[in-house]
């Protein structure tokens, strides 16, 4: 893998990241036409197009843009992390305990006198999850332990979440609860970027400081250890890092899956398998990949708001059970 | 100069003690074979002085308490060869020595010719030239053990420190190894590596430090430490010892005849 060839791929990856992002600004079923939508963006009167542009089109493209970035970032740091292909943002728990968050404040009623109670509550869950996560580790903990406190994590916040559904006092309660647990981008305001957004962007910093520590940690962690890394502050800097941009990113559209998986995996050939390369790419993968999923919902059944957690479920297991045959098949 | 130097370490595994009180120095110019049967001490004495477990006694890398020193600072004083030969990911062989680099370089430092001179010796010295553009996993064993010692190499540490690293080699590249180690001492660094090869520890090593039930139990010339005696008592073997080209000869043969 040449230094350009990756010059070029980073490139190719932005004009796509960019492409994605105007085409996102550009389609709804509002129906502006490309003129209407720009005039809307830019002009300084205040009409339709420009209620439209600024209500629901941009911040509903701008989420889209960071949350890819952040699921494509973490998992792209996670498996370079535990070393394992199969890593994912949920896999630390993080994902489940903001959904159980926001899940809550449907339940209490809480977000429907106060709606930004719902991102709120979503990342306090994260928050509290990240606290028994470090609990249940330590500073210093193995790799193993952590996996699998993420994993009881995971399982008592997925569970809790089906015991407030179990016990939703009505149809719509329990349907809003379900359909926000699938996932989407649909009627987010900007107040919900202002929310998020600072939280993705420290967690990005700090999954970016990463880059060569991962790289090292390609030989080992004792390897690692001696080449001069800190690694009690790598598994800190990931730990952290994944559940301030993750948790902000769930609390405000739902947890999202198969992104933060399969971007990584379908990038990782394309650096030369070199961690520290492969964050930058899965970021900018992450955010086409989501940027398309959330257009082809609104174009796809434009009456039925289809969830974008679902499109990138039903798009990605197929894709991966290809990835798994064609990976079969050279080692045959 | 002094470049390792142990006293009374100690250290415990599951509650084990593995390590019972060990002290030695390693001098520049070393080239120390850490030997002794299974289970008696030798990796875990060397992630112990590089702090990887935790360890009670004093460990002195260059003159420097090994203790406060940063993971960084470290990696400047002594480098670590382990014994899994782990590669996660399939970058190539050139990448792979280049992370031999990465305490020597700040964050946004750039490359510079100390680092290009340090990698084209560590891939010179173990031949590697002929596949450093060939992903790093899809090298057979003994491949993968030479590219892993050219990253170590490439860390260029006065010390380094090696388990096992003639595991799985052929013989040719076993004697390969032990000259280029060997070399290295010569050059005023030291290498500490633990071996359960008794013949070339024999011939190649200047000192051997030979290690049973958490102790030292033998230190010294080749010749002294290795002599079937011992070997008998240590091991319980039977050895035949003896002189050509130069050198000695040390073979284990048999068990030893149970008293």
């Amino acid at each position: 893998m040449r230094a350009s060839a990756y010059a070029i791929l980073l490139a190719a990856l932005s004009g796509l990241v960019v492409l994605t992002f105007v085409g996102s600004l550009l389609i709804g079923p509002s129906d502006l036409g490309m003129a209407g939508s720009l005039e809307g963006l830019f002009s300084t009167e205040t009409s339709l197009a420009q209620l439209v542009m600024y209500e629901i089109r941009l911040p509903r493209a701008v989420l889209g843009l960071m949350i890819g970035v952040t699921l494509g970032l973490s998992g792209a740091v996670l498996q370079g992390f535990l070393r394992n292909p199969l890593a994912e943002p949920g896999i630390l728990g993080i994902s489940s305990a903001a959904a159980l968050g926001a899940v809550l404040a449907i339940y209490t009623g809480l977000s429907a006198f106060f709606p930004l109670a719902l991102p709120l509550a979503g990342l306090a869950g994260a928050f509290v999850a990240v606290l028994l996560i470090r609990a249940l580790t330590g500073a210093n903990g193995s790799t193993l332990t952590l996996i699998l406190a993420g994993v009881a994590v995971s399982a008592f916040a997925g569970a809790a979440s089906t015991l407030v559904l179990n016990l939703s006092p009505n149809p719509f309660a329990a349907t809003e609860i379900l359909f926000w647990m699938l996932g989407s981008l649909t009627d987010r305001s900007m107040t919900h970027v202002w929310l998020a957004g600072p939280f993705m962007i420290i967690g990005w910093i700090m999954l970016a400081s990463l880059a060569r520590p991962l790289d090292t940690l390609t030989l080992g962690s004792d390897a690692a250890a001696t080449m001069g890394i800190n690694v009690g502050k790598l598994q800190s800097f990931a730990v952290f890092g994944t559940a301030a941009s993750v948790g902000a990113a769930v609390s405000v559209a739902g947890a999202i899956g198969f992104v933060g998986l399969v971007v990584p995996h379908v990038l990782r050939p394309l650096v030369g398998s070199v961690p520290s390369r492969l964050l930058p790419a899965s970021a900018l993968g992450g955010a086409i990949v989501l940027l398309t999923a959330d257009i082809l919902v609104r174009l796809i059944d434009p009456g039925h708001d289809l969830k974008i957690g679902v499109l990138t479920a039903m798009v990605g297991a197929p894709f991966f059970l290809w990835l798994v045959y064609r990976s079969r098949r050279n080692e045959l | 100069m002094t470049l390792l130097s142990l006293r009374e370490l100690q250290a415990e595994l599951g509650g084990k003690q593995v390590l019972d009180g060990i002290s030695f120095d390693v001098a520049a110019g070393e080239f120390v074979g850490l030997i002794g049967p299974n289970g008696a001490g030798k990796s875990t004495l060397l992630r112990a002085a590089l702090g990887l477990i935790p360890s009670r006694g004093s460990i002195m890398l260059s003159g420097r308490d090994g203790r406060t020193l940063s993971a960084r600072q470290r990696a400047l004083f002594v480098s670590y060869l382990p014994q899994e030969r782990e590669i996660a990911w399939s970058m190539t062989v050139e990448q792979l020595i280049w992370l031999g680099r990465t305490p020597h370089r700040a964050a946004f430092r750039p490359v510079c010719a100390q680092d290009r001179v340090a990698v084209e010796a560590a891939v010179c010295a173990m031949g590697v030239e002929e596949f450093r553009s060939r992903p790093a996993n899809a090298l057979s064993g003994g491949e993968k053990a030479r590219i892993l010692v050219a990253r170590a190499l490439a860390q260029d540490a006065p010390l380094l420190l090696a388990d096992e690293p003639t595991a799985g080699l052929d013989p040719a590249h076993q004697i390969a190894l032990m000259r280029t180690f060997a070399e290295l001492a010569r050059k005023g660094h030291a290498v500490v590596a633990c071996l359960h090869d008794l013949g070339l520890a024999a011939r190649w090593c200047t000192r051997l430090v030979m290690m049973a039930g958490g102790q030292v139990v033998a230190d010294g010339e080749p010749r002294s430490v290795l002599s079937p005696e011992l070997l008998r008592k240590v091991y319980q073997v039977e050895t035949f010892c003896a002189e050509h080209g130069g050198g000695p000869i040390v073979q284990p043969y048999d068990l030893a005849s149970g008293e």
